[in-house]
């Protein structure tokens, strides 16, 4: 099936998955749904690993792609944990009022 | 022979004084400190005495000082009959004041500090004297220079006793650097700074260079033995306790140029022309001193001037070759010019302070001791026959005449002017009526007992046949005998007493007369000429202004500061522009990695990164 679709395409879509990833990293204020960009991100990334493999026939790009979802999974267990730990301290989850670094 | 124990006693002196003084009672005080002189004067008469007839140089070697590629300075002292007439001179007559100064200095603070710096100058005196070379020389050239500043400075609560020690002390510094670029030339020249191997290769050496090292190490001298250009410092010096300018600036420290140059003959015999220069500075200096000196009204001025022009008779006597003659007028100069230090400190002591002699006057019979040795000190320096400085003077003046007939006749007319100033001040201290208001009273034994002492070397110093006994150290002086050169100078001597006789005893009106006749002149000389004012204003107000404008507020403050301080402030701006870029704002770094990431594709691709 894949031999019909062309190559772009898989990529178009990876182009389209990463921006959009980015765009609600910067323009959404809650972290849970940033988080959630950052896993289409990598999720992204990962299509163009796929892609690349399948069209190499090499192994590397599967292998990054797993190598991607493990780091994504430990990522999520920390992460989660922080928002957690966040969200108990200051009770908010707005992403502009833990700006407690600056000054 | 033990000769580093001549030095090392008053040093003794010095160390335990200046370290235990304050505790100590005067009396433990006047024990080491004249103590340790009289030993050291003690000391050197064992040493003369057993060296004998000196007729070779005796050198002691005690260590190497430096060593440092070619240059071996070894801590060397030396005897000959040159270093025997100095150490003479310095131990006996510095003995003579120290025991003085116990009168003196009684009733001033400081009684241990005082006898500690001067120890500590006879240790630096006698270090330059018995010195081998130029190094060790120039150590205790600097050390007498320090020790005149600390006792200029000596009452440091006055601002003028301040100044006048810094005065000495900057224009000395001007002589030494002379002093030093000669150094430098002699080693480059030589490989060595020992008399003995400089002098030894020194008839061998290029005239030109002789001329130079003459020439610079005279600017020293000049310094040291106050001389033109670099003479104004010693009538300021007089802002120092008595006793000083007795030993300090009259016997001893200032002679020490004539000494050094009379030392170094061998290279001036090969230098006529540094030669001449020195006889032509000394006869303008002896001039000039004695014109002012004629105008002065504090009693100290007078004989300071005094002792400037004497100075100048020295530099003839050493620049007409007569070297001998020069270091005979030193000796003798040490007795009378102390003495008259000592007996107008003795003045000054019974007036309770007073230096103005227009506030004297009348003191013969109230001082009788003081006048008597006075008179002898004046009777000597005004060159009545057969005083010692009568003595003393006619060689010189023999060799001048002998060298140019006309510096005999400027030093004979100032010889003349030397008497009127002198007996001026004896006449206007101890004659007429008593124009003050304290109430003069004789001075102590322990004070009279060394002027009269003094008084006995002043009249009968010249017997002591200085020039004979130098004959074999310097070359001959073939100087003719001349009754008739010598009795034109005594005459001149006879004149100056008579006219300030007429002046200031006889016809008291006359000198008042005599300054609103030649009112110009007698600005002119009664303001020193002016000097001081126009060096203020041709080398201290530019120095001191060029310091401020251009060194001070221009490179150090606005260039070296400014340097700095604009590196503090372009860093900190710096700083505040990137400060922006952390603004706590996650979502914002976000934009800045995104931004960066497209920025970096960006230039990938336009580099060919990607194909």
């Amino acid at each position: 099936m894949m031999g019909h679709v062309p190559l772009s395409w898989f990529l178009m879509l990876s182009a389209v998955l990463f921006s959009l990833g980015v765009a609600g990293f910067i323009f959404r204020r809650n972290i849970i749904t940033m988080f959630m960009s950052i896993e289409l991100i990598l999720n992204a990334v990962n299509l163009t690993f796929i892609t690349f493999a399948y069209q190499r026939q090499q192994v590397a790009g599967h292998l990054f792609a797993f190598f991607v979802m493990v780091v994504a999974a430990a990522e999520a267990a920390v992460g989660l944990a922080i928002i957690l730990t966040v969200f108990k301290n200051r009770g908010t989850l707005n992403i502009d009022d833990l700006d407690s670094m600056k000054n | 022979m033990q000769l580093w124990l001549i030095p090392i006693l008053p040093l003794a002196g010095f160390l335990i004084n200046g370290l235990f003084g304050r505790r100590f009672s005067k009396g433990l005080v006047n024990t080491f400190a004249i103590g340790s002189v009289v030993l050291a004067f003690l000391w050197v008469l064992k040493t003369l005495f057993g060296l004998g007839g000196m007729n070779a140089v005796y050198t002691e070697h005690y260590f190497t000082w430096i060593q440092s590629g070619a240059l071996t300075v070894g801590f060397d002292f030396s005897v000959d009959r040159l270093t025997a007439v100095m150490l003479l001179v310095v131990t006996g007559v510095g003995s003579l004041i120290h025991i003085y100064a116990i009168g003196y200095m009684a009733h001033e603070g400081g009684y241990y500090r005082f006898f500690a710096f001067l120890n500590l100058f006879m240790f630096f005196m006698l270090t330059l004297v018995l010195a081998a070379n130029y190094l060790v020389l120039f150590v205790g050239w600097e050390g007498v220079g320090l020790c005149s500043y600390l006792l200029i400075g000596f009452y440091f609560d006055k601002k003028f006793a301040t100044d006048a020690g810094n005065k000495a002390f900057i224009v000395n510094r001007i002589g030494d650097f002379g002093f030093s670029l000669a150094m430098f030339l002699i080693f480059r020249q030589f490989g060595s700074l020992d008399f003995a191997h400089v002098f030894a290769q020194a008839p061998a050496a290029p005239v030109g260079l002789l001329t130079l090292i003459g020439v610079l190490l005279m600017f020293g001298a000049c310094g040291k033995s106050a001389q033109i250009p670099l003479y104004v410092w010693l009538p300021d010096a007089m802002a120092g306790p008595t006793p000083v300018s007795a030993l300090i600036h009259a016997a001893t420290m200032v002679t020490a140029g004539v000494y050094m140059t009379a030392r170094s003959w061998v290279i001036y015999t090969h230098a006529p022309i540094a030669m001449d220069v020195i006889a032509y500075i000394g006869i303008a200096t002896a001039l000039v001193a004695a014109t002012i000196g004629l105008a002065q009204n504090d009693i100290k001025k007078v004989f300071a001037y005094s002792t400037v022009s004497q100075l100048g008779y020295m530099f003839v006597g050493v620049g007409c070759g007569a070297f001998s003659a020069g270091i005979y007028h030193l000796m003798t100069h040490a007795f009378f010019k102390a003495l008259l230090f000592l007996g107008a400190g003795a003045v000054i002591h019974s007036l309770s302070g007073e230096q103005d002699m227009r506030k004297m006057g009348g003191l013969r019979d109230k001082i009788p001791w003081t006048f008597g040795v006075m008179a002898c000190a004046s009777l000597a320096i005004a060159g009545f026959p057969l005083t010692s400085g009568a003595m003393s003077k006619e060689a010189i003046l023999l060799a001048a005449n002998h060298h140019a007939p006309w510096i005999y006749w400027v030093g004979v007319f100032t010889a003349g002017m030397t008497a009127f100033y002198v007996f001026r001040a004896l006449f206007m201290t101890f004659f007429g009526k008593y124009r003050g208001e304290a109430h003069p009273h004789e001075s102590p034994p322990v004070m009279i007992v060394p002027l009269v002492i003094l008084a006995l070397l002043s009249l009968g110093g010249g017997f002591i046949k200085v020039p004979d006994f130098l004959r074999s150290v310097f070359p001959a002086v073939e100087a003719p005998e001349s009754g008739a050169l010598t009795a034109v100078a005594i005459a001149a001597g006879l004149l100056g007493i008579a006219l300030a006789y007429l002046m200031y005893v006889y016809k008291p009106g006359l000198p008042d007369a005599v300054a609103n006749g030649a009112k110009g002149l007698y600005t002119l000389v009664y303001n020193k000429y002016f000097v001081d004012e126009i060096y203020d204003a041709a080398v201290v107000t530019p120095l001191v202004e060029g310091s401020r404008v251009v060194l001070w507020k221009g490179v150090d403050a606005g260039l070296i500061d400014g340097a700095v301080n604009g590196i503090g402030a372009r860093a900190k701006g710096i700083g505040q522009v990137l400060r922006l870029a952390q603004s706590g704002n996650t979502r914002s770094y976000a934009t800045w990695v995104a931004f960066g990431s497209v920025l970096l594709i960006f230039l990938m691709a336009v580099l060919g990164g990607l194909r």
